[in-house]
């Protein structure tokens, strides 16, 4: 063996030392906070775990209580894919719009941006207090407006019909982070596409289907799997609306899945079960993150 | 000949002076429609901050008032002594530094160890790394909140404090992707003068990735601020409590929610945190501009 790769074998084992040795924190953290806490909620979704109780092992039980028997499961899941199917594509279409508005040469732009971002810095809990406020059926101010104008407003969250909007009302007031995102893709555009499609008579709707759409595609699959993955997770907002009349209020209409798994778990104390319904949310994560990057290569464009 | 020649000269003025309208219109409709949305997005804001200076008729008139008779700045007295709002703040903010120091330590040491130095096996660690933002919280909730509770752990900061010293995704790709933009040749040198590792960590690579830092201690700060189930899970005594908790408490107790007072709990609770958005906007793009090879 030639020097070079003594050398070379020992640079990398040192190198490799070091590696580790920067990394040891994570790897303890990465063991003790999520590897076996994932092991062990996979092994108590088979068992009727309690906070204290030993769990005993009860097979798939919880897997077909939770689809046979569990009214309220299946209520938390419809109820969840409402959230995900309309909240994704709401913010997908106004975040796209927005953006578009002030991609236009506009003065001031820094001001305006600031003004779209400034929602989502608020805290969710004061957030959701300050709709429930704006909200209020009798002293709200938006009913208050509508009224302006003819319309008698609903009851908004007391509404089992309208909690949902309610909530979807709230997610649009914070899509700014999703419009800047937009805005920093639409600005990456060559504006010579554009001129060369003007060039050949390409209409300002052309333009943007034949060239903007297809140019930001990558931002639209980043914010269609980041703001899936949340709507699966919505939880604060439910639980704060419901207040003391329990998270779920008004007649379930907002039970999502993150709030029936954080009830089962710590207000029923059936962990066995909660873990097992942590494990099929993953599972639909999973599913949905890999489909949507599967499907996303025949509708996502990548300048190369 | 000449009157057709006219006539298109005629016509072309006509429509250069058409097209000039429509794009005067333009420009008008863009302000208007712009500015009309941003007046929605800012409006909540608004309604925040004069909800929380009226008093408490007013709060119930119907029609509501725009703007408070008279300013009740003994709102914001009685809604800070309503909770103990400063106790509140203080625990965030010491959740809060307590996680930042972690954070930043502990990521940047991992970043390092998956940026700076080259080693076999190097990327498929960090690819695992890359997949646990993949799980979500939900799965791991029961068995941690198993473990705090046998560490004794619940009631204390502890639990959501200690997760942050040992990395976690989200900081470790931060500072990576900026370690990345640093020479390599910069470590190397330093390795040829005979400069250990850990030092060129400490005096090479940390004193250049201060906007790594402002950016991680940012992101800490909204999260803590903004963090509901974690606090709600694990600190069950209420001195130990955060403001995103005690603002709950304006509607937890018997009877109806006292409005002005929350709304001006609320406007306390999110001012630090745009307070920090705006100063730390401004640092981290010149920390950004100013990092170079020096």
């Amino acid at each position: 063996m030639g020097l070079a790769a003594i050398l070379k074998s020992r640079k990398t084992r040192r190198d490799m030392m070091w590696g580790l040795i920067f990394i040891s924190p994570w790897i303890i953290g990465f063991l003790l906070f999520n590897l076996y806490p994932t092991l062990a909620s996979f092994y108590y979704g088979f068992t009727n775990k309690a906070l204290i109780k030993p769990p005993e092992w009860v097979g798939i039980a919880n897997y077909t209580k939770m689809f046979t028997k569990d009214d309220l499961f299946v209520k938390a899941i419809v109820n969840t894919i409402y959230m995900v199917v309309f909240g994704v594509s709401l913010n997908i279409i106004f975040a796209f719009f927005t953006a578009l508005l002030l991609n236009m040469e506009i003065k001031g732009l820094s001001v305006y941006r600031t003004i779209f971002y400034l929602p989502t810095i608020m805290p969710p809990v004061a957030g959701v207090l300050l709709w429930l406020w704006i909200l209020n059926p009798r002293y709200g101010i938006l009913n208050y407006f509508l009224s302006l104008i003819g319309i008698r407003g609903p009851a908004w969250f007391a509404d089992p019909l309208w909690s949902k909007p309610s909530v979807l009302l709230m997610g649009l007031w914070g899509i700014g982070g999703s419009t800047v995102l937009y805005l920093a893709a639409l600005k990456g555009v060559p504006v010579e596409y554009y001129e060369s499609a003007m060039l050949d008579g390409a209409n300002w709707l052309q333009r943007t289907l034949k060239i903007t759409i297809p140019l930001v595609s990558p931002v639209t699959l980043f914010i269609s799997i980041t703001s899936t993955i949340g709507a699966f997770q919505i939880f604060t907002q439910s639980f704060i609306a419901g207040g003391e009349n329990g998270a779920g209020w008004p007649r379930d209409s907002l039970l999502f899945y993150a709030v029936y798994v954080y009830q089962n778990a710590f207000r029923y104390l059936k962990m066995g079960y909660a873990s097992a319904m942590a494990w099929i949310l993953f599972l639909i994560i999973l599913a949905v993150t890999f489909v949507m990057l599967r499907s996303s290569a025949h509708f996502t464009h990548y300048e190369m | 000949m000449a009157t057709t020649a006219r006539t298109s000269t005629q016509s072309r003025m006509q429509s250069a002076v058409y097209y000039r309208r429509i794009r005067v219109i333009n420009e008008i409709l863009k302000y208007v429609l712009i500015t009309t949305i941003a007046i929605l997005f800012i409006f909540p804001f608004l309604w925040l901050l004069t909800t929380s200076f009226k008093s408490t008729t007013e709060i119930a008139s119907i029609p509501p008032r725009l703007l408070p008779k008279v300013w009740q700045w003994k709102n914001y007295v009685k809604a800070v002594t309503y909770i103990p709002f400063f106790k509140y703040m203080w625990n965030t903010v010491v959740i809060f530094a307590l996680k930042a120091v972690g954070a930043v330590i502990s990521c940047s040491l991992a970043a390092y160890g998956f940026s700076v130095l080259k080693w076999p096996g190097r990327d498929a660690i960090f690819f695992l790394v890359l997949a646990t933002m993949m799980l979500p919280f939900q799965v791991t909730m029961v068995p941690l909140y198993i473990i705090f509770t046998r560490l004794g752990w619940i009631g204390t900061f502890a639990p959501l404090v200690v997760p942050s010293w040992f990395g976690y995704a989200f900081s470790i790709f931060l500072f990576r992707q900026f370690f990345l933009t640093i020479p390599h040749e910069l470590p190397e040198a330093a390795r040829i003068d005979g400069c250990s590792e850990p030092r060129i960590y400490t005096q090479i690579i940390l004193p250049l990735a201060k906007p790594a830092v402002a950016s991680v201690v940012l992101f800490e700060f909204m999260w803590t601020w903004n963090d509901f189930l974690g606090p709600m899970l694990y600190l069950t005594r209420m001195e130990k409590w955060t403001l995103s908790l005690g603002l709950l408490q304006f509607r937890s107790q018997q009877g109806e929610t006292v409005w002005e007072q929350l709304m001006a709990a609320a406007t306390l609770t999110v001012f630090p945190a745009i307070v920090l958005y705006f100063i730390g906007q401004k640092a981290f793009i010149q920390g950004i501009a100013t990092t170079g090879f020096k």
